[in-house]
C-alpha cells in the first residue's frame, strides 16, 4: 500500500503529440491518407501560385496614385482609376456637390435594414422604422416631396380597412368606431377628390433643390429597387400565394396563371416589356418616369416568387390549424391574419432573405434599358477614354461590394434559421 | 364550406349575405370583373395608342426581310432572310447555351458540391469559397468580366496564343481549332451514334432485369461507352477512315478554316456554368447530406463496393433530394441565358430586341418571346417531372 501511489495523485499520460495540436490538425484533415496528402499538397502549390501571382498584379506592382490610365500601363493593377471613379460608381450623375444627399440615403436605407433584421422590432415599431426611413430616403434622393391629398385619402383607407379586418373581435366599441371613421372619410373623400369635388392639393416639403430620377445612379438606385421592389412586393405576394391555395376556383386559376406566366419568362423580357409596352397600355398624353417602370416590373417579377415562397410556409401548416381556426368561429381574414399567417411566415423568413438576396442582385439587369445602377455605373466608368483599358479592377471592385452585400445577408440568414427553430430543437 | 363536409347534419337556413358559398361567388366576380376591367382598359388605351402612332399589327412583319447582320449562327441566316428565321436563329442559339450550360454545370457543380464534402479540409475549403464567391455576385458581372477579359486581355489574331503545335489559337476573335472536313461519312456516324444511344439503353436494361433477378453485376457504364464510340468509330473505318483536317490559318488580319468559338459565347458559357454550378453545388452537397449514415454503413455491410454503393443506394436516394430544385436551376439557366444581350451575343432575346426596334411592333414580339421561353421552360420542367416520377419513393 506504501508504494503504490494514491489514486488522486496519479496524472493521465499527455496524448501522443501527433494526435493533437497543429500536428493532430493536419494529420487528421490533411494527409490523413496517401490520396489526401497528394490532393493536399497539389492543392497547396496552386494556391500559393495563384495567390502569388494576384497579389503580385494587386499590390505589388499595382499603381495607387496615377492620374491618367497612361502613367497606370505596363504595371499591375490601376486601383488610381478607382480612386478617381468611386464617386461616380457610388452615386452616378448625381449633381456633384450633393453627393452627400445620396451618401446620407444610402446610410437610412442601411440602418432602416439593420434595425429590420433585430428580431426585437418585429411589432409595430416596423411600420416606423420603415416610414421613417423611406421618408429620409426619398426627401434625400429628390429634394421635394409632394403628399397629394388623394395618397392621405388612400392611406386613411387602408388603415381603417386593416384595423377593422385585424382587430374587430378585440377592438372596444369606440376604436371600432374610429376605423369606421376613417374608412368613411378614406372612402368618401376618394370620391370626391375624383369626381373634382376636392381641388387637387397637397402638402409640399421643399428643404433642398429637386433631383429628378434619371440623374440618380449607383449604390442608391440599387439599393431602393432591391428593397422597395421587395417590401411591395411581399403584401402582393402573399395576397397571390392566398388566392393560389384559395378553394374559389375563379381566384385560383387568375393567382395560378399569373405566377407560372412570370416564373416562366426571364426578368430581361419584362424589362422590356415594361419600357416598350407600358407607354402603350397607358392613355397618350400620360408619362411614367423610367426608373418607376423598372421598379414596376421589379415589383410584378418578385411578387410571383415571393409568392412561390410563402405557399411553401402556407403548406407546411398542419390542417389542424386552418380546421381550429374555423371552429373558433373566425372568419377569413381573421383566421388568416391572425392564426395563418403568424405562423408560415415564421417559416419562411429565411428562404425570403434568399429570395431578397437574389433581387438584389437580378436589379443588375435594369441596365438593359438604361437606369444607371451600381453594376451600370461600374460598366460607364470604364467608358471614359483616358482610363480605358483597366476592366478588371472595375468589375472586382464592384464584385466586392456585391459580395459584402450578399454575404452579410446570407450570413443572417443562416443566423435565423437557428435562432427561428430554437424552439422546435431540442 | 365547413358546414357542407358535415353531409348529414340538415343544413341551417342562412341569410343568402352570410352563406359562404353565395359569398364566395360574389368575391370571385367582383375580382374577376376588376381584372377584366383593367385588361380592357389596358387594351383598349393599346389599340388607340396603336392607331394613334400608326404601328402595324399583325405577324405579317416575320415574312419581311430583316436586315440586320448576326454574327454567330448555327443555321444558314443573311441579312436578306427573313424575320422569322432571324428569330429562329435566335431561339436556336438560346437552345445551345442553354443546353450545354445545363450539362456542363451539372458536373462542375457536382465534383464541387462533393468536394465540400471531402475529409481534405483544404479542398473542402476551397470549394466552400467557390460557392461564396461566385453565389454572391450578379451573374450579369461575371459575364462583364468574362468578356472584357477575353476581348481585351487575349492578343489580337496576328499575336494570337498557339496551343498544341499551332492547331489551336486563342486570340480576342475567339478560340480557333482544327475540324475534320465534311465528308458523307458524317452523317452515317450520327445514325451510328444513334443507333449505339439506343443499344446502350437496351443494354442498360437488360443488365437491370439480370441483376434483379440473379444478383449478377454487369459492366454496364464501360459497355454502354464502348457501344457509342464503338459504333460510329466502326463506320468511320468502314468509310475509308477519311482524315483530312481543316485547319486554321492566319490570313490577312484573322484566321481561315478551322471552326471558331466566338467569344461572346464563351463569356457567356463560362459565366453561366461558373455562376450556376456554385447553386448546384449546394443542392449536390444537401442532397447528400440528407442520407442517413446507417445507408453506407449498409451498403457496406451488405459487401457492396464503394462505386456500388454510391450507385447502387446512395445516389438514388441523394436524386430524389436534389431533382426538384435542380429543376429550377435548370429552368433558371435557360432564362439567365438572356442575359446575352449585355455582351452582345445574338440570343433570342437580341433578335427580338432588333427586330422591335426596326418594326416597332412590340407587343407581338414580346408575345414571341414569352411563348419560346414559356414552352421551352414547360417541356423541363415536364421532363424534369417525369423524371422525379420515376425516381420517387414508391410507398404501397
Amino acid at each position: 500500500m506504501t508504494d503504490a501511489m494514491p489514486a488522486g495523485d496519479r496524472k493521465p499520460l499527455a496524448p501522443p503529440v501527433e494526435d493533437t495540436g497543429m500536428i493532430g490538425w493536419a494529420r487528421k484533415n490533411l494527409f490523413s491518407s496517401w490520396g489526401n496528402g497528394i490532393t493536399t499538397i497539389v492543392l497547396i502549390v496552386a494556391v500559393v501560385w495563384v495567390l502569388n501571382g494576384f497579389l503580385e498584379w494587386a499590390l505589388f506592382t499595382a499603381n495607387f496614385t496615377a492620374s491618367t490610365g497612361s502613367e497606370c500601363r505596363g504595371g499591375g493593377a490601376c486601383w488610381a482609376l478607382i480612386r478617381e471613379k468611386f464617386r461616380y460608381i457610388f452615386f452616378g450623375s448625381f449633381p456633384y456637390e450633393q453627393h452627400w444627399r445620396p451618401l446620407f440615403a444610402v446610410i437610412a436605407m442601411l440602418a432602416m435594414l439593420v434595425l429590420s433584421a433585430d428580431r426585437r422590432m418585429w411589432n409595430w415599431r416596423l411600420l416606423v422604422i420603415w416610414g421613417i426611413g423611406s421618408f429620409v430616403t426619398f426627401l434625400l434622393m429628390f429634394g421635394q416631396i409632394h403628399i397629394p391629398l388623394s395618397l392621405i385619402l388612400f392611406v386613411a383607407l387602408v388603415c381603417g380597412g386593416a384595423g377593422l379586418a385585424l382587430r374587430s373581435a378585440l377592438a372596444t366599441p369606440s376604436e371600432r368606431m374610429a376605423y369606421y371613421a376613417l374608412i368613411g372619410i378614406g372612402a368618401v373623400g376618394l370620391v370626391l377628390r375624383i369626381l373634382g369635388v376636392l381641388p387637387k392639393w397637397s402638402i409640399g416639403i421643399a428643404p433642398l433643390s429637386y433631383v429628378e430620377t434619371s440623374l440618380w445612379g449607383g449604390l442608391p438606385v440599387t439599393l431602393i429597387l432591391a428593397t422597395y421592389g421587395l417590401a411591395f412586393a411581399f403584401p402582393y405576394g402573399v395576397l397571390l400565394a392566398l388566392g393560389r391555395r384559395s378553394n374559389l376556383p375563379l381566384i385560383k386559376g387568375l393567382c395560378v396563371g399569373f405566377i407560372e406566366l412570370i416564373r416562366g419568362v426571364p426578368l430581361i423580357s419584362l424589362l422590356i416589356m415594361a419600357s416598350v409596352m407600358l407607354p402603350l397600355f397607358l392613355p397618350s398624353g400620360t408619362t411614367i418616369d423610367k426608373f418607376l417602370r423598372a421598379q414596376v416590373a421589379v415589383i410584378l417579377f418578385a411578387g410571383a416568387y415571393i409568392a412561390e415562397v410563402i405557399r411553401g410556409g402556407l403548406q407546411s401548416l398542419p390542417k389542424g390549424q386552418f380546421e381550429a381556426a374555423d371552429a373558433m368561429g373566425l372568419n377569413y381574414p381573421q383566421k388568416t391574419l391572425l392564426i395563418i399567417l403568424p405562423q408560415a411566415l415564421r417559416v419562411v423568413i429565411p428562404p425570403l432573405i434568399n429570395t431578397f438576396i437574389g433581387f438584389f442582385k437580378d436589379t443588375s439587369l435594369v441596365l438593359i434599358i438604361g437606369i444607371f445602377d451600381f453594376l451600370n455605373t461600374a460598366n460607364q466608368a470604364l467608358v471614359d477614354p483616358n482610363w480605358a483599358g483597366f476592366p478588371g479592377e472595375v468589375y472586382l471592385f464592384a464584385a466586392f461590394v456585391y459580395f459584402i452585400f450578399c454575404y452579410s445577408m446570407s450570413r443572417y440568414s443562416k443566423y435565423l434559421e437557428v435562432e427561428l427553430n430554437k424552439g422546435t430543437r431540442r | 364550406m365547413a358546414v357542407e363536409s358535415l353531409g348529414s347534419a340538415p343544413r341551417v337556413k342562412v341569410a343568402p349575405w352570410n352563406d359562404p358559398v353565395i359569398r364566395g361567388w360574389v368575391f370571385q366576380i367582383v375580382v374577376v370583373g376588376l381584372v377584366g376591367f383593367l385588361a380592357w382598359y389596358l387594351v383598349s388605351n393599346t389599340i388607340d395608342n396603336l392607331q394613334r402612332q400608326k404601328i402595324a399589327s399583325g405577324f405579317h412583319y416575320l415574312e419581311r426581310e430583316a436586315g440586320f447582320e448576326i454574327g454567330d449562327t448555327m443555321i444558314e441566316y443573311s441579312p436578306a432572310s427573313t424575320y422569322a428565321r432571324a428569330i429562329w436563329v435566335g431561339i436556336l442559339n438560346t437552345l445551345r447555351v442553354a443546353v450545354l450550360g445545363i450539362i456542363l454545370s451539372t458536373l462542375l457543380g457536382t465534383i464541387i458540391g462533393v468536394g465540400r464534402l471531402s475529409p481534405n479540409w483544404l479542398l473542402s475549403r476551397i470549394c466552400s469559397w467557390y460557392v461564396e464567391a461566385f453565389r454572391n455576385v450578379p451573374l450579369l458581372l461575371w459575364l462583364f468580366l468574362f468578356y472584357k477579359l477575353i476581348s481585351e486581355a487575349f492578343p489580337g489574331p496576328r499575336q494570337a496564343i498557339s496551343l498544341m503545335w499551332n492547331s489551336v489559337f486563342l486570340s480576342n476573335r475567339g478560340v480557333y481549332f482544327p475540324v475534320p472536313m465534311a465528308d458523307p461519312i458524317h452523317k452515317w456516324m450520327g445514325l451510328a451514334f444513334l443507333v449505339g444511344i439506343a443499344g446502350a439503353w437496351l443494354v442498360a436494361r437488360w443488365a437491370r432485369k439480370r441483376q434483379e433477378a440473379t444478383g449478377q453485376p454487369f459492366p454496364v457504364i464501360s459497355a454502354s461507352l464502348g457501344i457509342m464510340v464503338g459504333l460510329p468509330a466502326l463506320v468511320w473505318l468502314a468509310g475509308g477512315a477519311p482524315h483530312h483536317m481543316s485547319w486554321p490559318e492566319l490570313k490577312g488580319f484573322n484566321f481561315a478554316g478551322g471552326t471558331v468559338i466566338q467569344p461572346e459565347f464563351t463569356a457567356l458559357l463560362v459565366g453561366l456554368v461558373l455562376y450556376t454550378s456554385a447553386f448546384v453545388a449546394e443542392i449536390v452537397r444537401s442532397g447528400i447530406l440528407a442520407l442517413h449514415k446507417g445507408q453506407s454503413e449498409a451498403a457496406a455491410a451488405l459487401g457492396l463496393s464503394r462505386g456500388q454503393a454510391m450507385r447502387l443506394v446512395l445516389l438514388p436516394q441523394a436524386l430524389r433530394v436534389i431533382v426538384p430544385p435542380m429543376t429550377s436551376q435548370y429552368l433558371n439557366i435557360t432564362k439567365n441565358s438572356s442575359l446575352a444581350i449585355a455582351i452582345g451575343y445574338p440570343d433570342l432575346v437580341a433578335s427580338i430586341n432588333v427586330t422591335i426596334n426596326q418594326t416597332g411592333q412590340a407587343i407581338e414580339n414580346i408575345l414571341i418571346i414569352m411563348a419560346a421561353y414559356l414552352s421551352v421552360s414547360l417541356s423541363i420542367s415536364a421532363f424534369m417531372n417525369w423524371y422525379n416520377k420515376r425516381i420517387a419513393l414508391t410507398e404501397r
